[in-house]
């Protein structure tokens, strides 16, 4: 190696490794860059009321209470949408927690190791699955499976009078409010088992092992000692997927029946904000239809951010 | 009954429990995926990409479509992940404590788990009715960056904070610049990571329906104009799927198991690399 050829290294590298300019104008690309990312959030936000302040102007409180959606009389109730939503979620949720706590649980505790990765890679899978496909599955392979194997017995046992009867009537095609929420719980299952097995795999070995070694049974174990411990943590995944139910859009407004109004039982047809605002949106005609919708998305915006929101600060205080 | 009999019960039961919670998630997986094949593998033939949606009754494909969606989503990652990998960047490397770091941080954490349907009204806001006046593909390909960016920047910068300080100070040793630094070093030490940011974003909005509906709308003919309105693979499902026509119905189960294959296949790689980067 020649000695000329290390001289233009060593004038070369300095110049490109030190550039002050160069420095300046990396740092505020990146800082661009985040701030950009701040921007985006805060031009959501400000779109959804800018354009969502007609309807609440000429609504007032009453569009949230209200369950009239009319476009021909111009006359719009979200009240409807919005029980759906939050009936579906919650009923989603009521599926998928125990689920999600019984897979977390078993991939954590009982599983043999070798098989725990695989099994937990193909539960993850059940997330990666596009919102769009578990529509149609809803729709053609679970609604019609469901009509005829659940819906129509019931609906043969009991009298539509008695009150069994009543929770349990609705037309008999499997897109309703229930369907909705077992795909809704399919979905949301996986996050909530992912975040879960984080959560459980945090408490301290030492702990776990002086728990077994008082002679408890893994039950008394995961229910008497670990639970408690990650009690904070929980309510957080709750609340995760209580989020995550609320936005999703293309899965209900596949299977949910798309009815307005208020749902009168578990069978009956409805819709929820998203599907509502996936199903019209792009077809409104006048601007105040259009602005009803993008105020239905501003509640739902409102509804998710205090979710998280809540759900973020319960993680996090257990990971302390 | 006995004691210890009772504990003993109560936890077989427990942990037969535990065991069919976890037999009911597979076997939900299972039978997704069984639909997609039974339903959509017969319908595969060399029409689907090489002609453009049918009228109902006539032979044809979904070329359209998926031309669509690849030039959308290419249009959408291109820009999520130069934003991403410097945001991200910045949250790693320069303010990621400070405040503003920590504003910035969970604002992205609350634009990641924003629905997504809500991104489409607030690109349609700016691009549908004040920018160009119409549906295009560029609007449909803003609202895929904007789900995909903090996807993006969140892996970035985990996968940053793995590189270890004596990379850094290494570095700096030798006299080169913070930027230089990160540019040259860090970047590349990290390099298959951030390979799995861009995966993972990509899948998450390769079958995103929801903000297209009204950004890019859909187009039944074959286009290459992002100015003007465009087809994607998951709108022309939608549409197939929920019309009474058998044929369009078949073109749906085969566009959903294509979406279906592509994500869970992009996924799938993203996490192995991911796993790669974990042990340096």
């Amino acid at each position: 190696m020649s000695t000329a050829a290390i001289d233009t290294r060593t004038e070369d590298r300095p110049a490109r490794a030190q550039s002050p300019l160069g420095e300046t104008i990396f740092r505020t690309l990146c800082f661009s860059a985040a701030t950009l990312l701040m921007a985006a959030l805060a031009g959501v936000v400000v779109s959804l009321i800018i354009g969502g302040w007609p309807a609440f102007q000429k609504f007032g409180f009453g569009f949230i209470t209200s369950t009239a959606w009319n476009p021909v009389t111009e006359d719009y109730g979200a009240a409807g949408p919005i029980v759906g939503t939050i009936v579906t979620s919650i009923l989603a949720l009521i599926i998928a927690l125990p689920l999600a706590l019984g897979v977390s649980v078993f991939l954590v505790e009982f599983c043999p190791k070798r098989i725990a990765r695989p099994i937990a890679i193909a539960v993850e899978l059940l997330a990666g699955i596009p919102s769009i496909v578990y529509g149609m599955w809803g729709l053609f392979v679970l609604a019609p499976w469901f009509a005829t194997h659940i819906q129509l017995p019931i609906m043969m046992d009991f009298d539509s009078h008695s009150l069994i009867g009543r929770i349990f009537s609705g037309v008999p095609n499997g897109a309703n409010i229930f369907t909705a929420s077992l795909i809704l719980a399919i979905m949301i299952l996986p996050y909530m088992a992912a975040v879960f097995r984080e959560l459980l795999l945090t408490v301290p070995s030492q702990v776990r092992e002086a728990a077994y070694g008082l002679g408890s049974t893994a039950f008394e174990v995961v229910a008497k000692v670990m639970l408690p411990y990650v009690s904070k943590g929980t309510v957080g995944v709750i609340m995760l997927g209580l989020g995550r139910a609320l936005g999703e859009t293309m899965a209900v407004t596949f299977i949910i029946g798309n009815s307005h109004g208020f749902p009168h039982s578990l069978f009956d047809s409805g819709s929820t904000i998203a599907s509502t605002i996936a199903n019209e949106f792009a077809e409104a005609t006048s601007d105040m239809h259009t602005s009803a919708l993008i105020a239905l998305g501003l509640v739902l915006f409102v509804l998710t951010f205090a979710v998280l929101a809540v759900a973020r600060a319960l993680l996090a205080g257990n990971k302390n | 009954m006995d004691r210890a009999l009772r504990r003993k019960l109560t936890n077989g039961i427990f942990v037969g429990a535990c065991g069919l919670a976890t037999f009911i998630a597979l076997a939900a997986l299972v039978l997704i995926l069984w639909s997609l094949v039974k339903e959509g593998v017969g319908g595969i033939d060399a029409n689907i990409f090489t002609m453009t949606q049918p009228a109902p009754g006539s032979p044809g494909g979904l070329k359209n479509a998926i031309t669509g969606s690849i030039l959308m989503c290419a249009g959408g990652m291109a820009i999520a992940i130069v934003v991403g990998i410097l945001a991200g960047t910045w949250l790693a490397e320069y303010g990621g404590q400070t405040p503003y770091g920590h504003a910035v941080r969970f604002l992205n954490d609350v634009l990641l788990s924003a629905p997504s349907i809500l991104i489409g009204l607030f690109v349609y806001e700016i691009m549908v009715a004040h920018l160009f006046g119409h549906f295009s593909g560029y609007a449909g390909a803003l609202a895929l960056a904007l789900l995909a960016v903090p996807i993006v920047t969140r892996t970035t910068e985990d996968m940053l904070a793995l590189q270890p300080n004596t990379l850094r100070e290494a570095g700096m040793a030798l006299g080169a610049g913070r930027g230089f630094v990160i540019r040259s070093i860090i970047w590349k030490a990290a390099s298959a990571g951030l390979l799995t940011g861009g995966l993972l974003g990509f899948a998450r909005i390769s079958g995103e329906t929801a903000p297209l509906l009204f950004t890019s709308l859909g187009n039944q003919f074959f286009s290459l104009n992002m100015a003007q309105p465009m087809a994607s693979l998951p709108t022309t499902i939608f549409q197939f799927a929920l019309s009474a026509y058998d044929d369009w119905r078949r073109l749906a189960w085969v566009g959903a198991l294509l979406i279906a294959v592509a994500v869970l296949a992009v996924n799938t790689i993203g996490r192995l690399l991911a796993r790669e980067t974990h042990r340096p």
